[in-house]
């Protein structure tokens, strides 16, 4: 059974899409803040470690589909780490609640440096819809400080893979 | 007394469309007695408001639905967890919102409030500053030799929500499992007091991403119940087909994870391929990929795009063409199937105690499905999958039948949506009302106050509630390893409990 799916599949050609050109005033941008801010640059491939500060899941579920077949993120160079300690990359989701707040900052102290933290999605940048709660501290960068903020509720995969490539050109030499 | 006589006795207020039995707390500690020999009376919601704790029990002898409350005296009312062990997590929810204090509780340790908000009992009217940082609350205790513990979290692994497990091992056989939530707790109830239901509604489709669909469902019936509207019959229809395909692409992802953590990563590509389809048909159809705000009180936000329906009907057939396929790989491959067989077994005494909906009841002999009872439109015959296994094994079956049964569904609400408005404004009415709306998870119930348009309480009692504490029976006597398994099998919120 599994050799005729794998033959089909053969047949079929490829689920993944082409990737769409990165914006290059955008890298542009980046790169210059990046410079900067004296950052030390990574090349080609990152490792991204991803933090739930608050998310009501529905980013997760977007940056879930990255690692499918039609995103295939690791053809970029860019894959998930289980570790902080591994990571490049922290792409923090969520308003930040006051009871993660700590282990977001306990995970950033944990990421070798250089790193870089990607916000991602309207509640990370400054609580979105929950600002104002007694619950909720407030955007990624009320934590830790970040570099590059992707909006959307969710983001798509293809904006997320959009800023994700715009790191990623900004960090290449 | 028996506990139907003490209900019958006690007098009601309005709530519709069950009226809420209102219970002195001497009337409520002699219910709870008698719940203990009523094993029929099932608790399925629990929560406050800043008089009276409310509790929403399932009668499963005669399928009827009862609301009932206990007034708080001076802080105080009798505990229901010493007769309903699913009590006990809502009891240290209550106190840490509302500061109600359950008496003669089975656990009375902080449960959302972790000392980090500037408050206690944000939701009470007496909400006082919180000066002093709470003791973090100690684990269960365990005796024996040879164990040691496992710390887990909140910060997890993988690209997952946060929590923190705590294992208990002997060698690699799991003594005890316990989970502490609340790390992604947004004060979500206490936003959504004194706005319109229609902006109140964006905090419902954000309690937990994966079912924002069904949550906007249960929240829009609710607010209509209170206000005594209706949604217009095409808007009921365009309800359903987006609820089918949430259900569609949510159980596509745990059925290829789930035997991605088996080692057989060939099921996840193909199914999150068919997954990304059908969030691509319903951005099609309706403009968002997990249709985040279509629907709203009254209503649905847009109507459904011309090509939605046949970019629909095409995904799902690719689906049809190649779901049977996948499963009888599942079968063949004997490593997944000794994996998932046999593995995170739940008890039946606990299903029978926890009163778990979707694939976990499922999976254990209890077939309770809200599409057909109590039921709402525009559901007519919906054929619900029951299995008696209760392990991995029969929780991923129960999600590919559903896969199968939704199909069905939406081919035949797309063949036959009826024609007229897609809404209707709700009046600025005062009232009280339960929706509700079956989601992948299972049952999901919420409970609305309004006055004069305006919500003055409300409660969203997720799925989860009633299956988190069930996988912490589930992976006793299991090996560690086989905890992604359980876990996955059991996808539970932690959105959806933290609020």
């Amino acid at each position: 059974m599994v050799w005729r799916s794998i033959a089909r599949n053969l047949k079929r050609g490829p689920l993944t899409i082409p990737a769409e050109p990165v914006s290059e005033p955008a890298t542009q941008a980046l790169a210059e803040r990046l410079a900067a801010s004296a950052h030390q640059r990574l090349g080609r491939s990152l490792a991204i470690r991803m933090v739930d500060a608050g998310s009501c899941n529905g980013c997760e579920l977007e940056i879930h589909m990255l690692n499918s077949i039609v995103y295939d993120l690791e053809r970029f160079g860019l894959h998930f780490v289980a570790s902080p300690r591994h990571a490049d990359v922290l792409l923090v989701t969520g308003p930040i609640t006051r009871n993660m707040q700590d282990a977001l900052r306990r995970t950033w102290a944990a990421t070798p440096d250089p790193k870089f933290v990607v916000a991602v999605g309207d509640c990370a940048v400054d609580g979105g819809v929950f600002k104002g709660s007694y619950a909720i501290h407030g955007g990624v960068d009320s934590t830790v400080p970040v570099d590059l903020v992707i909006r959307g509720c969710p983001p798509t995969p293809a904006q997320l893979l959009e800023g994700l490539c715009v790191l990623l050109e900004a960090n290449a030499d | 007394m028996a506990a139907s006589d003490i209900l019958r006795n006690a007098p009601t207020a309005p709530c519709n469309p069950w009226p809420r039995h209102v219970l002195t707390p001497a009337a409520w500690a002699d219910l709870v007695a008698a719940l203990q020999a009523e094993a029929s009376l099932e608790l399925l919601a629990m929560w406050a408001d800043a008089q009276q704790v409310h509790t929403l029990f399932h009668d499963s002898r005669n399928g009827g639905f009862i609301p009932t409350s206990v007034q708080v005296d001076a802080g105080v009312y009798p505990a229901l967890s010493p007769a309903r062990p699913a009590a006990a997590w809502f009891e240290r929810m209550i106190a840490d919102l509302w500061g109600h204090r359950a008496e003669g509780g089975t656990d009375s340790r902080p449960w959302l409030d972790h000392g980090k908000w500037d408050q206690h009992a944000p939701l009470s009217p007496q909400a006082t500053p919180s000066l002093t940082a709470p003791e973090l609350p100690e684990f269960l205790p365990f005796e024996g030799e040879d164990l040691h513990q496992i710390p887990v979290g909140p910060v997890h692994a993988g690209i997952i929500e946060p929590g923190h497990f705590r294992f208990t091992a002997q060698g690699e056989t799991v003594a005890r499992l316990e989970i502490r939530l609340g790390y992604v707790h947004k004060g979500t109830l206490g936003l959504m007091r004194g706005k319109s239901p229609r902006i109140a509604a964006r905090f419902a489709a954000r309690l937990s991403g994966d079912s924002t669909v069904a949550h906007s469902i249960a929240f829009a019936r609710a607010a209509e119940a209170a206000s005594a509207a209706e949604a217009p019959p095409r808007a009921q229809h365009l309800r359903a087909v987006m609820a089918e395909l949430e259900r569609i692409a949510n159980h596509l992802g745990d059925c290829g994870a789930i035997a991605n953590d088996a080692a057989f990563p060939l099921l996840l590509a193909r199914m999150t391929f068919h997954r990304e389809r059908i969030l691509q048909a319903a951005s099609a159809a309706f403009g968002h990929r997990l249709m985040m705000d279509c629907v709203i009180p009254g209503g649905v936000a847009g109507d459904i795009a011309t090509e939605g329906s046949p970019t629909i009907l095409r995904a799902l057939a690719a689906i049809e063409a190649e779901l049977p396929e996948l499963l009888r790989v599942y079968d063949d491959v004997s490593s997944l199937v000794d994996r998932m067989v046999g593995t995170g077994i739940v008890r039946h005494d606990l299903v029978a105690a926890f009163a778990p909906g979707g694939f976990v009841g499922r999976a254990a002999g209890r077939g309770f499905d809200l599409r057909q009872s109590p039921g709402y439109a525009p559901y007519d015959g919906v054929q619900v999958p029951v299995l008696a296994t209760a392990d991995v094994d029969g929780r991923f079956r129960i999600r590919a039948s559903e896969i199968s049964e939704s199909i069905r569904l939406l081919q035949a609400l797309l063949a036959q949506l009826p024609d007229g408005p897609i809404s209707v404004a709700l009046t600025l009415a005062s009232g009280e009302g339960i929706g509700w709306a079956e989601g992948f998870r299972g049952d999901i119930w919420h409970w609305v106050r309004l006055e004069a348009g305006q919500i003055s309480a409300v409660f969203l009692r997720d799925p989860s509630w009633l299956q988190w504490p069930l996988l912490q029976a589930a992976i006793y006597g299991n090996i560690v390893a086989d905890f992604p398994l359980c876990n996955k099998s059991f996808n539970c919120s932690y959105s959806g409990v933290d609020l």
